[in-house]
């Protein structure tokens, strides 16, 4: 179980995939950082808010049949690391989706759903998934 | 910078050792490697020990102080030290007591690598196996540990790099040699069809592309090269350990079907000693996953990209292959994986191989051996190369 505090400092991430850019080398980052790791000093004040582009395609994927307590309800369910059109990877759930009909390459959007909860009463988290985008 | 010497080895069974609690497994492992180096205890000025998360395993910190008073240490306030590395915990205190040893700060350094996993329930375990990933990002999206091997191991069949089939031939050449083993966890030789139908966990990959949890603990023994005739005529020589580091997560790489980490450190091992890949008579891999060892393969050398797969399934990597022998132990697969002691056991075997006493397991002639240890994605690996006196 994690703290309130802990999922509510990545709101912006989880909810809007806010990242960031280095306005010095061009390089975007999500999840979000404030250091570049490519221009590390000549990036210190360049790092600036950026918002991840939505849409993008599978770069690889997975249908997870051991599943973490949490996610066992869903079992089974599929993952993948989408490229997004900004060129950025990000690993999520795949949902709304034919487990047997994903493929690399497949056009996907990002949408607002719940992840888990901290048991029956606690904090419910949310977070991006991607679906297909047809 | 002095030379360093492996005195002393010692394993304990890998498995679900139901009767045997964290501080057991420790101390026979490394009383095993005592004995092996003929030491009577007061020589050791030095303990370093690798241990992934006996926190969550049995929650227990300080496992750094647990080691040194129940080897009997503590009582002459030796210094020990706890190493986590993900996966690659053993491989990194490995290499922290061959500094300690190298640089002069120790003589007589004891090593170990124990894990107790079975106290745990299996979701608990995964959960703490994800969590070697990006907590936040992946394992927290509901990305799996398992998941993200799948993921590397779908690229790679997509790009070209490997099949299926071979893949999953990963898991016969570990089973293989996992048979002839006595401390393996399993001690049976599998057929690829086995692989293959094995139920789903992350597809492509199944229960047997993946290490069992287990528990165990391995041990060894350094002192400086010129010291070691004063204690044994059998050791081997530590002539490279390197370390890389990669990022936490796997999405914030520019390829994911290679560990730049094993690359990186890799090639400085080779350097430092002046040898390539094709001097490497007899490897242990990081094979977590089957995708990962046959990735190691590749990234250590051993095979151009796109050529691994094809040489484990035609059998190049078994005992009597063509190839370099690969986890003569069993590896991660058969022959357990308890976390912080995977990269000391793996150095273990090299050692044994090195020095003739791998039993049915020997390889002939060997003179450079090579362990790779790798924590999360290749987040961190460290590549040892040892070689025979």
């Amino acid at each position: 179980m994690s703290s309130v505090a802990r999922e509510w400092r990545e709101i912006p991430g989880r909810y809007n995939l806010k990242g960031t850019k280095c306005e010095n080398c061009g390089s975007i980052f999500f999840p979000a950082r404030d250091f570049c790791p490519k221009c590390r000093r000549a990036g210190i004040g360049k790092v600036v808010p950026y918002n991840v582009c939505r849409t993008g395609k599978v770069y690889s994927f997975s249908v997870i049949h051991e599943a973490p307590d949490c996610n066992n309800a869903m079992k089974p369910y599929a993952v993948a690391m989408v490229q997004t059109d900004d060129g950025v990877l990000v690993s999520a759930q795949l949902v709304d989706v034919d487990l047997d009909k994903i493929e690399i390459g497949m056009p996907v959007r990002a949408v607002l759903r719940k992840l888990d909860a901290d048991g029956a009463s606690g904090v419910i988290h949310y977070g991006y998934k991607f679906v297909p985008n047809l | 910078m002095r030379d360093v010497a492996i005195i002393g080895v010692g394993c304990t069974k890998f498995g679900e050792l139901w009767n045997k609690s964290f501080r057991a497994l420790g101390i026979e492992a490394g009383m095993k490697a005592m004995e092996d180096a003929n030491l009577s205890g007061s020589e050791v000025d030095g303990i370093f020990i690798g241990n992934m998360s006996a926190g969550r395993f049995i929650n227990q910190q300080h496992i750094d102080a647990l080691i040194a008073d129940y080897s009997g240490m503590a009582t002459h306030h030796i210094p020990a030290t706890r190493v986590e590395a993900g996966g690659a915990s053993g491989g990194v205190a490995f290499r922290q007591a061959v500094m300690a040893v190298a640089s002069g700060m120790n003589d007589v350094v004891l090593v170990g690598g124990a894990e107790k996993m079975t106290d745990l329930d299996d979701a608990s375990i995964n959960s703490v196996m994800d969590a070697t990933a990006d907590a936040d990002w992946e394992a927290g999206m509901g990305v799996t540990f398992a998941s993200l091997h799948a993921m590397i191991a779908q690229r790679m069949i997509h790009d070209g790099i490997a099949t299926r089939e071979e893949i999953a031939s990963f898991a016969v050449n570990s089973h293989f040699h996992g048979a002839l083993n006595p401390n393996a966890q399993f001690r049976k030789a599998v057929p690829i069809e086995t692989v293959l139908k094995s139920g789903p966990v992350a597809t492509p990959l199944g229960m047997f592309d993946c290490a069992p949890i287990s528990d165990g603990a391995a041990s060894l023994v350094l002192c400086p090269l010129e010291d070691a005739k004063k204690y044994t005529d059998s050791y081997v020589k530590v002539s490279a350990v390197t370390q890389a580091s990669d990022t936490l997560a796997l999405a914030q790489r520019p390829d994911i079907t290679s560990y730049g980490a094993t690359v990186a450190a890799a090639e400085r091992a080779y350097k430092q000693v002046g040898i390539t890949a094709a001097d490497i008579s007899v490897a242990e891999v990081h094979d977590v996953y089957t995708v990962a060892g046959i990735m190691a393969l590749q990234d250590l050398g051993f095979y151009k990209r796109g050529e691994a797969g094809k040489a484990v399934l035609e059998g190049q990597c078994q005992l009597g292959g063509s190839g370099v022998t690969i986890n003569t132990s069993g590896g991660l697969k058969a022959r357990g994986h308890p976390i912080g002691a995977t990269g000391v056991a793996q150095v273990a075997e090299i050692v044994e191989q090195l020095r003739g006493s791998a039993d049915k397991r020997q390889v002939e002639n060997a003179k450079y051996g090579l362990a790779q240890s790798s924590g999360g994605m290749g987040s961190a690996v460290t590549v040892s190369i040892m070689e025979a006196i």
